[in-house]
């Protein structure tokens, strides 16, 4: 009675015969089809990436709150911030994104060494941005632009000692540059979280692809990655305009 | 019999057929990404006011769409997981207009 699970019905091995049903390895026995499973499977990753929404959203949220109660602070802050890298990483993840598509078609037709070659670049575009969201912390921890003790505001209160075209903040309103600071490294530090895991994920599956695990009919593990990939992609274009670019226009 | 067959029927309706989306459509639609962000990076140099805010957040909406649609393949899944992504994206929306209307009205008539 208790191995009931774990043997097959000799009846339903002998219809299964008859009817000439052939089962691929990926396919569990739970499932009627495999394309049931597949759905399931994206069901499923779907259902994840909406935990994820409202896990951002909240983050969001705050900034939406705190941009509109301290903006002129909000302003200098992402004034601070480099367009120039912003915009580059911007491109780099849309084009990490692209190789991400190109290898779950690669899987889908059963090109193997397509699949991995796209699987490694959109590895190292991944890496690239992470090293330059790295020269981005670096900076600011040099500037002490790190909330916390360390913080320093006088570059936003006598910004003309500094060499920056900017209105000088009141103290108050400068102290609040951290509030923009630390939803900077919130947003972006839990973004660059995701890639790291991404990435991990990644180096797990390269190797799997390089064996063929993927490219015999099975694409489910590519295809529900790439979801996971694309997600963090549609995140960081959220927080690109909102972090880097409120407010470019007056200095120009 | 008939049960069966109608049974069936439902399946195909129920079911999306799985489509592999060519190399081709995707080049386009990273094509399209790419030049919405550029189009975000300009639109902020240019003072419009109020409206860089919307421009911005809606170059970013139409850039997510795009993703979900063909890079997520949301387009060609079933009904069912698109009404999922459209409920979850619903509830997401319904949960930030709930807490602003909550702090636009703390001070109401007091301002």
């Amino acid at each position: 009675m208790d191995s009931a699970l774990a043997t097959t019905d000799p009846a339903d091995l002998h219809a299964e015969q008859e009817h000439g049903h052939v089962s691929l390895p990926q396919h569990r026995h739970h499932f009627e089809t495999v394309e049931q499973q597949r759905e399931a499977g994206s069901f499923g990753m779907w259902l994840f990436l909406l935990t994820e929404i409202m896990f951002f959203g909240g983050m969001f949220l705050a900034y939406l709150l705190y941009r509109n109660w301290y903006y002129p602070a909000f302003v200098v802050g992402s004034n601070q911030l480099s367009v120039r890298i912003g915009t580059f990483n911007t491109m780099v993840l849309i084009t990490s994104g692209f190789c991400m598509a190109i290898g779950v078609w690669a899987a889908e037709v059963r090109k193997r060494s397509l699949l991995t070659a796209m699987l490694v670049t959109t590895t190292l575009l991944g890496v690239l941005f992470l090293s330059l969201k790295y020269d981005e912390y670096h900076e600011k921890y040099e500037l002490h632009h790190i909330p916390g003790n360390n913080f320093n505001v006088s570059m936003f209160t006598n910004p003309a000692g500094y060499g920056i075209k900017e209105a000088p903040l009141p103290p108050d309103m400068a102290q609040k540059t951290q509030v923009f600071f630390f939803l900077y490294f919130a947003m972006t530090g839990m973004h660059a979280l995701h890639m790291i895991i991404g990435l991990g994920i990644l180096c797990w599956l390269i190797p799997r692809a390089r064996r063929g695990d993927f490219s015999s009919g099975y694409v489910a593990p590519v295809e529900n990655f790439a979801l996971y990939w694309h997600f963090i992609d549609v995140v960081w274009l959220f927080l690109y305009p909102l972090l880097y670019l409120i407010n470019r226009h007056p200095m120009h | 019999m008939t049960d069966q067959a109608t049974h069936a029927h439902v399946n195909d309706l129920e079911h999306a057929e799985h489509r592999i989306v060519t190399p081709l459509q995707y080049f386009f639609v990273y094509i399209a990404m790419l030049a919405l962000t550029a189009l975000t990076c300009a639109a902020a140099f240019i003072d419009l006011k109020w409206a860089n805010a919307v421009i911005a957040v809606g170059i970013a909406c139409t850039q997510a769409a795009i993703g979900a649609l063909f890079f997520m393949h949301a387009a060609f899944q079933s009904r069912l997981i698109k009404l999922t992504i459209g409920a979850g994206v619903f509830m997401f929306l319904v949960m930030v207009t709930m807490t602003m209307s909550d702090y636009i009205s703390r001070s109401w008539g007091m301002w």
